[in-house]
């Protein structure tokens, strides 16, 4: 059963996935254009690792259907098995051989034969800065390496589609930022790349497409910039001079914003609310913060990061439990 | 790039190929895991034979077998059968490990025959267990333990004593898989223990209070281990004994098969599932 849609790489239509009573996916549905890399982001336990396993045919829907580069999840996974690479939240590698012999093994298992996996295998090696580790078993692999050759792992076969599940958790900004480029580099050869992550930088600097999970249900996508500006168009920080005059000041610079709700932090002593039109904001809030006799030290117009649409979307607390949400 | 397509296997011949082309990478695997840590594959081999040692010199000689004869003769047939119903604990350690590791996700997310990783795992336990096996009967041999019968007797009872532990393979699988991350490994390792000891390896059941004479006679390890002193002709436990000692070499293959009847199938339901 081929999907009529012949552009779309991936294409999800009301994905349910139950564990007794909870529901890990809630009729998600999702469609990912070839060559893109979209984002799937979301808070713990949104559901990213449930989809990304059902789209690498790990793990069955409890309904909805799935198709990966045109061909069902469930009926045809062999088919999709050849077409993807699926790097896992956790390693997936035999910790007790050497970088090499993995990628010597896994080529074996794409059928490659045992010579032309040790081509591959050395490619790889050299492509991901793995050769001259040798013999080491991967036990001994420090994080960012472990990562790097399990991504490797996933990329023998040059997939179509490539999962990548939180492919930077746990991995310091150096790892990171190897792995954010060996993505870039993936997309020149016309990859598909479905990654999840929980950093919303990640998914501003990687990803064409984002789309927002929360309890197993897509509740925003569209691109970053789009994204930004469903939380209005500017915000307004107001650092303060101290933390006891935070909550009079919350509630005036709500009034002279006409803002429904002013997000105060009182570890930074900073507030900071939507605002409609910029320049009568500015003025308002500093004239209202001094007739009240609120000392300032700083106020900056900005635009919302993804951050704030995340939050408002998803409803969450996310840093520091200073920050609240306070309705006026 | 690749020399097999998935087109190669919608026909049975096709299937096969690549049933044994995946099987003896996963062999391959095992291979080299062993090459890497040979001080652990060393220890595993080691391990019965500490136990022969053991058991033999430190408690030999206050043992004394019903109706006469030779301890360690009685001994070391028995603990061909334990080293083999030990073998239990490798598999279901091997299995939760692959799942631990994220090994066996990246092998089901790959195009692969995926009862490859059963074909595998089988076949690389078998080969450690009769590698294992091949050192206890050197082990025996050197501490004055012989066969006495004919070795086509002889054959049947090395025979019977993979037949056990090709059972103790698929059990292995099931609880592997079943364990999955959880801390039920440690508690079936623990288990093992009584389990081996309430069976007639290291003395006759006769000896035991009653009750658990009986279930050491119809423990399926005490089976085995009695078909093969039968048929190297060791010494056994008693003449007079119950129906199932008197057809003893019987039990050994009707427990194994029962066994596998069961946790086979258990084993494959688990492995399929574990999409679900
Ligand atoms: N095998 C399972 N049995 C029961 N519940 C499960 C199982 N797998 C996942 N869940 C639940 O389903 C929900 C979604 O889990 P999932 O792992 O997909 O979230 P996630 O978005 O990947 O989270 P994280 O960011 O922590 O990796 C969670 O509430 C989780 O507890
Ligand atoms: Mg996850």
């Amino acid at each position: 059963m081929h999907v009529p849609d012949g552009t779309a790489a991936i294409v999800a239509e009301g994905l349910t996935k139950t564990y007794g009573e909870k529901e890990a996916l809630n009729g998600l549905d999702l469609t990912v254009a070839r060559g893109t890399v979209h984002g799937i982001l979301g808070p713990n336990g949104a559901g990213k690792t449930t989809l990304v396993r059902i789209l690498a045919t790990l793990l069955r829907p409890t309904s909805g259907h799935a198709f990966v580069a045109g061909y069902d999840v469930t009926a045809h996974a062999d088919e999709v098995r050849y077409r993807i690479g699926l790097l896992g939240q956790h390693a997936a590698l035999d910790e007790e051989l050497s970088g090499p012999q993995n990628l010597h093994l896994f080529g074996r298992l794409y059928h490659l034969g045992s010579r032309g996996a040790a081509r591959r295998a050395d490619e790889l090696l050299a492509q991901f800065d793995l050769a001259d580790v040798g013999k080491k078993p991967v036990k001994q692999y420090s994080g960012g390496m472990r990562r790097r050759l399990d991504l490797a792992a996933s990329l023998i076969m040059s997939p179509e589609i490539l999962f990548l599940d939180e492919p930077t958790s746990g991995l310091d900004p150096r790892g990171r930022t190897e792995v954010w480029n060996a993505v870039r580099s993936l997309l020149e050869s016309g990859t598909t790349v479905l990654l999840t992550t929980q950093y919303l930088e990640e998914a501003d600097q990687l990803a064409d497409r984002i789309s927002i999970v929360d309890q197993g249900r897509i509740i925003a996508d569209g691109t970053a910039g789009q994204l930004k500006s469903r939380l209005g168009a500017d915000r307004i920080d107001v650092v303060l001079h101290s933390t006891d005059d935070i909550e009079q000041a919350t509630t005036i610079i709500c009034r002279a914003t006409g803002a429904d709700e002013a997000t105060p932090d009182a570890y930074r002593r900073l507030i900071s609310a939507p605002v409609k039109d910029r320049m009568s904001a500015l003025s308002g809030v500093v004239r209202a913060l001094e007739d009240a006799g609120v000392k300032t030290e700083d106020i900056a117009l900005r635009r919302p990061t993804l951050d704030e649409v995340f939050i408002s979307l998803t409803g969450e607390h996310h840093g520091d439990h200073n920050t609240q949400e306070v309705h006026a | 790039m690749t020399t097999l397509q998935p087109s190669t296997f919608i026909t049975a011949g096709g299937r096969m190929k690549r049933l044994l082309a995946d099987s003896s990478a996963m062999t391959w695997r095992g291979f080299a895991q062993w090459a890497r840590t040979p001080g652990q594959f060393a220890v595993g081999l080691a391990f019965p034979v500490m136990m022969l040692v053991m058991f033999a010199y430190f408690l030999g000689g206050g043992m004394a077998v019903e109706g006469g004869g030779n301890y360690t003769e009685f001994l070391v047939p028995g603990m061909f059968a334990l080293t083999m119903a030990f073998g239990l604990e490798g598999t279901m350690t091997s299995i939760t490990q692959d799942i631990n590791k994220g090994v066996l996700d990246r092998f089901r997310s790959m195009p692969i025959a995926q009862s490859s990783m059963l074909v595998g795992r089988s076949l690389l336990d078998m080969i450690n267990s009769a590698a294992s096996l091949a050192v206890m009967v050197g082990a025996g041999l050197l501490m004055g333990w012989r066969w006495h019968g004919t070795l086509t007797e002889a054959l049947a009872a090395l025979g019977l004593l993979l037949l056990l532990r090709f059972a103790m393979l698929w059990v292995g699988i099931y609880l592997g898989l079943v364990a999955g991350r959880s801390e039920l490994v440690q508690a079936v390792q623990i288990l093992t223990w009584p389990v081996v000891f309430l069976s007639n390896a290291f003395t006759s059941p006769e000896t035991m209070p009653a009750w658990m004479g009986t279930i050491a006679e119809w423990n399926p390890m005490s089976a085995t281990a009695g078909a093969v002193r039968e048929l190297f002709a060791n010494p056994g436990w008693t003449v007079t004994g119950s129906w199932v000692t008197d057809n003893v070499v019987l039990m050994a293959v009707v427990w194994p098969i029962a066994l596998m009847l069961v946790f086979a199938p258990l084993a494959v339901r688990k492995f399929t599932a574990l999409s679900r």
